[in-house]
């Protein structure tokens, strides 16, 4: 393939084509927001109730580029606590998103910080999405100061307020009337934002999420409940689980909206919809479609009950981070050695973050004390 | 159940001792074989095996019918006001023989929502008479793994439902335990030895009803009372045990009694202040020594 080089500052690129013909010097596509890449999700949205959005979607270089760093750092970080915790320096449960990264950087590229975030266990990368740094977050797995919680929470109970992140949450569904109450707020503040509430296929059973649900229908909260549906509810699959598993129309009254949750454009696309729909029409639901490679948590080795066939097929067709290396490489963005080089990037930057967080002191002893009262009164 | 193990050369010659996952698993197995009417019910019990293995191989050997896996559900309302009211509320016409197993207390690093749910009957991996009446059994997270004592491992075992057990007789002061504590306040026993302090070990291992009647006739003995548990003191077993020996035995008392419970807190994740938030056992060394006015 011959390379041709230029300096962005003396082409500009073809009026309304890909930049396919042009090679650009790598800095330039990732500043690079004006070209048009015209994208189509792997398949159609399905609806309930709702007429689905299209499938075709617009992006930039830079956007591109932006998902893949943020999904490599996500599956790097991931991976490497998976280390961490088989050095026994993560404790206790440890559920790692690998896989389903596409979700969390999807439905970040769709919303702003003042729109809320709350979801499981499953946490980390959601945190990460939210503006968290890899060091709070490894701080907090090894339990120390510098984490996120300051340590006191641990693997589930992250959280970063600021970014309009609400946790981190181990009791499986209680999240759910927990983020329609965000909306509650958010409606009741008059605020033009939405809250995205995240669970699992094995919490969507939940009765507490049915009874949300229907306040949150009954009272048109801006809430959009996203059922991340990995197809396993722990060891349990979804067949097994679910005389419905169709999460997407199991909220009866409420609209659906069935995405490929391994499509970052998909997620994209579904989530800008839904926070357009629940502004003006109360309740929606998303049915991401996706997947974990590890087991439910770090003591789950996840291949007692699906084949490790199934779990490289899933790698080999339908990888959040394959995807778009394909499309960066099809429409010469970036080399393969440029984003290997971004991937070793990332990774020294998650070891720098994993050694700087081992450097962090483990709390104070006073700290036991702190938070459970005001101003700490009263604790003895 | 606790952390003593006893090894003891059976009958035909090999040695018997299996950990408290192992003990579960054997009586879940015994009281099915025993008995066709009974059947197990859960979240991951069946194909999963158990959530932390304790149905191993339950499936397997009694099929789909009596060993159910369950959606997740919500269960706390219906033990309290269907399963452990409806025979009293029908006069005895309505029987409940369920037995509520699961998981409870600390284990480490679970963080606050993993680490305190209620909890009403303590027992061992032992049979249960749960003829009309439903009972809960909880085993403690993280000695799942700890040694289960040689008498269980008789299949006729039977735990009486309401009795405490004399894990070691003393002279100067009576501790109380339940699980996991009471393999503590084993060990700060030994330490009290030496210190020249015969301290008495009670392993309470029912809640509810709790065995009065032992705890009374022991402190009346030693005279001097330390309770040791996980949960909060606060509406705790140790202030309901205080209750009682101040109302049965208080002449009989020559201290104040001495309650060991964990930091009135949610628990925290980082190891120091986790440690910091149970009891452990100097703590209990030192309330016994208190308590023996040392």
């Amino acid at each position: 393939m011959s390379l041709i080089h230029r300096s962005s500052s003396l082409l500009k690129p073809l009026a309304a084509g890909p930049a396919s013909l042009l090679r650009r010097p790598f800095s330039s596509a990732t500043d690079d927001d004006a070209t048009k890449i015209t994208v189509e999700t792997s398949v159609p949205f399905t609806g309930h109730r709702i007429d689905p959005p299209p499938r075709t979607i617009d992006t930039t270089p830079k956007e591109l580029m932006t998902f893949f760093v943020d999904m490599a750092r996500m599956r790097r970080m991931e991976i490497a606590a998976d280390s961490l915790y088989k050095s026994k320096l993560i404790r206790g449960f440890c559920h790692l998103y690998d896989g389903q990264e596409a979700v969390a950087v999807g439905m970040e590229a769709a919303i702003t910080r003042k729109d809320c975030i709350i979801t499981a266990y499953r946490d980390h990368c959601i945190f990460l999405g939210r503006g968290g740094t890899l060091l709070e977050a490894f701080a907090e797995l090894m339990g120390r100061k510098a984490g996120c919680s300051k340590g006191k929470g641990g693997s589930m109970h992250f959280y970063k307020k600021n970014g309009g992140f609400y946790g981190g949450h181990g009791i499986v569904g209680a999240q759910v009337p927990l983020g329609c109450g965000l909306a509650f707020a958010q409606k009741y503040s008059k605020e033009d934002h939405v809250t995205f509430a995240l669970y699992g296929d094995g919490a969507a059973n939940q009765g507490q999420l049915f009874e949300a649900l229907n306040m949150a229908a009954l009272w048109d909260l801006p809430a959009i409940l996203v059922c991340e549906n990995n197809h396993y509810g722990m060891g349990t699959a979804e067949w097994r689980a679910a005389k419905s598993p169709a999460y997407y129309k199991r909220g009866d009254y409420v609209p659906g909206l069935k995405v490929d949750g391994m499509d970052v454009f998909a997620v994209k696309q579904a989530c800008k919809f839904a926070k357009e729909h629940v502004l003006k029409n109360g309740p929606i639901i998303l049915e991401m479609d996706t997947y974990r490679y590890h087991g439910h948590s770090m003591s789950d080795p996840g291949s007692t009950y699906r084949t490790r066939d199934e779990i490289s097929g899933v790698r080999q067709e339908r990888d959040p981070i394959e995807r778009i290396r394909k499309l960066i490489l099809s429409h010469d963005i970036a080399t393969e050695k440029e984003l290997k080089d971004i991937e070793k990037e990332v990774r020294k930057e998650v070891d720098e973050a994993i050694s700087q967080a081992k450097e962090s002191p483990m709390p104070e002893p006073s700290e036991l004390f702190t938070n459970v009262y005001v101003k700490d009164h009263g604790v003895e | 159940m606790l952390g003593v193990t006893r090894h003891i050369v059976a009958g035909r010659g090999f040695a018997a001792s299996m950990t408290v996952l192992d003990a579960l698993n054997s009586a879940l197995d015994e009281e099915m074989s025993a008995d066709p009417k009974v059947s197990l019910m859960g979240e991951e019990v069946g194909e999963y095996q158990g959530a932390y293995k304790i149905s191993k191989g339950l499936l397997d050997k009694y099929g789909p019918d009596r060993v159910c896996d369950t959606p997740i559900n919500e269960a706390m309302d219906h033990i309290i006001n269907s399963a452990a009211k409806s025979n009293y509320m029908s006069a005895g016409m309505i029987s409940v023989p369920v037995v509520f197993r699961g998981p409870n207390g600390a284990a480490a690093g679970v963080g606050a929502q993993h680490s305190r749910l209620c909890y009403i009957n303590d027992g061992g991996p032992e049979r249960r008479d749960a003829d009309e009446l439903p009972c809960m059994a909880v085993s403690f997270k993280s000695l799942t793994w700890g040694k289960a004592t040689a008498e269980a491992l008789d299949s006729s075992f039977c735990l009486p439902i309401g009795k405490a057990k004399i894990e070691h007789e003393g002279k100067d002061v009576t501790i109380t335990a339940f699980s996991k504590m009471a393999g503590y306040a084993l060990e700060a026993a030994e330490i009290l030895e030496k210190d020249g302090i015969s301290a008495e070990v009670i392993n309470l291992r029912s809640i509810r009803p709790l065995d009065r009647t032992t705890i009374n006739t022991y402190v009346r003995k030693t005279n001097r009372l330390v309770s040791v548990e996980e949960g909060f003191a606060q509406h705790g077993v140790g202030a309901e045990i205080c209750a009682s020996v101040g109302e049965e035995s208080f002449e009989y008392l020559d201290a104040p009694v001495e309650s060991i419970s964990g930091a009135d807190v949610p628990t925290p994740y980082a190891p120091n202040i986790e440690r910091m938030a149970f009891p452990q056992v100097e703590d209990i060394v030192r309330a016994t020594k208190r308590a023996c006015y040392r």
